[in-house]
């Protein structure tokens, strides 16, 4: 087998006196789309923030594509093709949808200030293709007849679509996903499970999302990872985690009698 | 060609339009008149870093004052050449005002850029006054006495016909105010522009895109400092004056009203109360014949500004702009 294109190794997140995330290793195979699961405060969004560079890891690493970005700045990260979206909505909310997601496009243009206030052709062309593809990426998602649309404006489900679009359009190599489906009624849900996978095709991505509908993580994740105060319990299939006895015991709790 | 012409039209448009006004009235009005440009390219450029980016800089008048004393250093050691070469003579200098006014403005931005919101704005704050203080301390800028008598812009005799000092300064304000507004429409129509924006709604989603906030934040902060740079030269052009206390911490208090009042983030929403803030208090002044010489004009000043504030606290035109043309107005310019 080749190397994991994310290669998470022994990282610890320390809050003061709180250990967060304990030296938790994991691996991401490419082309993989796994999922993050664990009870509430289990440190899952710690995790994607390390990933992330939000916050630099108290000890341990992160590869991704065997190149460590532990340590870097999360636009750093975001430059080697590792994005992600946020479980509290963070979209640009004055802007309309059609610049939320022409400014996560920013890493790869190429004209400069001045062709911008030169307005020359160099400006005007690549303008041109970045919006049409925004469009195109819009129109997978069904948001195209929202372009002009103040974003804090949309329906709940669609922001949460709108980020995943803007995360698409910085041409992301691996996607993490926080609870891309909370809110979200069944059908939303059904839907954008769909969706992911077909993305993911499309786009040739890896992707990690950290889910609490289980029906959704077992449906679609080849690989999941459990994690329970910081620290990972399981690892495996869908079929391996459901039946899973430390699973179970932590998002249920331990038998009163087997306790003992 | 298509880059300068909507520039072009607008600045002949307004130099018509001025120079009618000025020529019409006395040197009193002519006076107010360029300090509307000199006010709006303040309030233009300090509404790119609080209103655009959302980095709320409360030192806007250290840089004015930056680019006025350079102006003044150079102008009244340089003598003007004669005729018609004193324009680009005064377009260089105050580009080099700018320049380094920009620059500092790079130097203030690199290490207060890192804070936020309230300690941003008392860092700036510190860094204007700074700046204030220590030009009342070189003696080599003629400590708290200033500079005096910088040159006006010159009459220019086209064989006969006379272009007036207030014509050619107009031109000269004109010409600035139209680069600064175009300068930063323009910018924030490309995608370093909507960088600026970016990190107004949420640095930290816009660091996830990939943009480094950082950078953005200074390049704004320059541009701003730069074409505070450029008002202060032309500040020091027209009252043939500099001092001090020409820059204290009020004038970068009223470059923040333009911008609050305006709407954060409109440019059109900046230019009007830029012309709000120059022209209503020489409005009031009049006042004084009706009430006996008692001064209400600050006062009734005040209240107006509560009253928008509290009327409309998203400021006059919020984020919204208005334009001649409907919609998609990035095309036209």
């Amino acid at each position: 087998m080749s190397a994991p294109l994310l290669d998470v190794r022994n990282i610890t997140m320390q809050f003061g006196g709180l250990k967060a995330v304990d030296s938790l290793s994991f691996q991401v195979q490419k082309g993989q789309l796994a999922g993050l699961i664990g009870p509430n405060g289990a440190g899952k969004t710690t995790v994607f923030n390390m990933l992330t560079g939000v916050y630099k890891p108290t000890s341990g690493e992160v590869a991704f594509e065997s190149k460590k970005v532990s340590g870097l700045k999360p636009y750093e990260i975001s430059s080697h093709g590792l994005t992600r979206t946020f479980q509290n909505i963070r979209l640009f909310k004055d802007l309309t949808v059609l610049e939320n997601v022409l400014i996560a496009n920013h890493q790869h243009v190429k004209y400069t200030w001045t062709d911008a206030l030169l307005l020359n052709q160099t400006f005007e062309k690549e303008e041109k293709q970045i919006t049409d593809k925004a469009k195109e990426i819009l129109h997978i998602f069904g948001l195209s007849n929202k372009i002009d649309e103040r974003s804090a404006n949309l329906p709940y489900g669609e922001q949460r679509k709108l980020e995943i679009v803007r995360a698409l359009m910085t041409e992301p190599k691996m996607i993490l996903l926080d609870e891309p489906a909370a809110g979200m009624n069944h059908s939303e849900t059904h839907s954008l499970m769909e969706l992911i996978a077909k993305i993911r095709k499309e786009f040739n991505l890896t992707v990690l999302l950290i889910e609490h509908d289980m029906k959704l993580v077992m449906g679609i994740c080849e690989q999941i990872f459990v994690l329970d105060h910081g620290v990972k319990i399981e690892e495996g299939a869908p079929e391996k985690i459901k039946s899973s006895k430390k699973v179970i015991e932590a998002y249920l709790g331990v038998d009163a009698d087997e306790s003992h | 060609m298509r880059a300068i012409k909507t520039p072009l039209i607008a600045a002949l448009g307004i130099l018509i339009v001025a120079s009618a006004l000025g020529l019409l009235t006395n040197s009193y009005i002519q006076l107010i008149i360029l300090f509307l440009f000199v006010n709006s390219i303040m309030g233009m450029s300090l509404n790119l870093v609080n209103g655009y980016t959302g980095q709320f800089s409360l030192g806007h008048a250290g840089f004015v004052a930056v680019g006025a004393y350079v102006t003044a250093a150079i102008t009244t050691k340089f003598p003007v050449p004669a005729g018609l070469m004193a324009l680009p003579y005064f377009i260089l200098v105050s580009l080099g005002a700018g320049v380094i006014a920009g620059i500092f403005g790079y130097f203030v931005g690199l290490p207060s850029l890192r804070l936020k919101g309230d300690y941003l704005a008392i860092v700036t704050l510190g860094f204007g006054e700074i700046i204030r203080v220590s030009l009342n301390n070189m003696s080599y800028f003629g400590g708290a006495l200033g500079i005096s008598s910088i040159p006006s812009m010159p009459e220019i005799d086209l064989g006969g016909y006379v272009i007036s000092t207030f014509v050619t300064s107009l031109i000269f304000a004109i010409f600035w105010a139209i680069i600064c507004f175009f300068v930063i429409w323009r910018l924030l129509k490309s995608s370093h522009g909507r960088c600026f924006l970016s990190v107004r709604e949420d640095e930290i989603a816009a660091e996830a895109m990939g943009i480094n906030t950082t950078k953005s934040k200074i390049q704004a902060f320059v541009v701003s400092s730069f074409f505070a740079g450029i008002a202060g030269a032309l500040y020091a052009h027209f009252t043939n004056y500099v001092s001090p206390a020409s820059f204290t911490f009020l004038m970068s208090i009223d470059a923040v009203i333009m911008v609050v009042l305006g709407g954060m983030g409109s440019m059109t929403g900046v230019l009007t109360s830029a012309f709000i803030i120059t022209v209503l208090p020489e409005i009031l002044r009049s006042l004084k014949d009706f009430t006996g010489g008692v001064d209400l004009r600050m006062i009734i000043y005040s209240l107006a500004l509560i009253l928008i504030m509290i009327l409309r606290p998203q400021g006059l035109f919020g984020s919204k702009e208005i334009s001649i043309r409907r919609k998609n107005v990035s095309s036209s310019t």
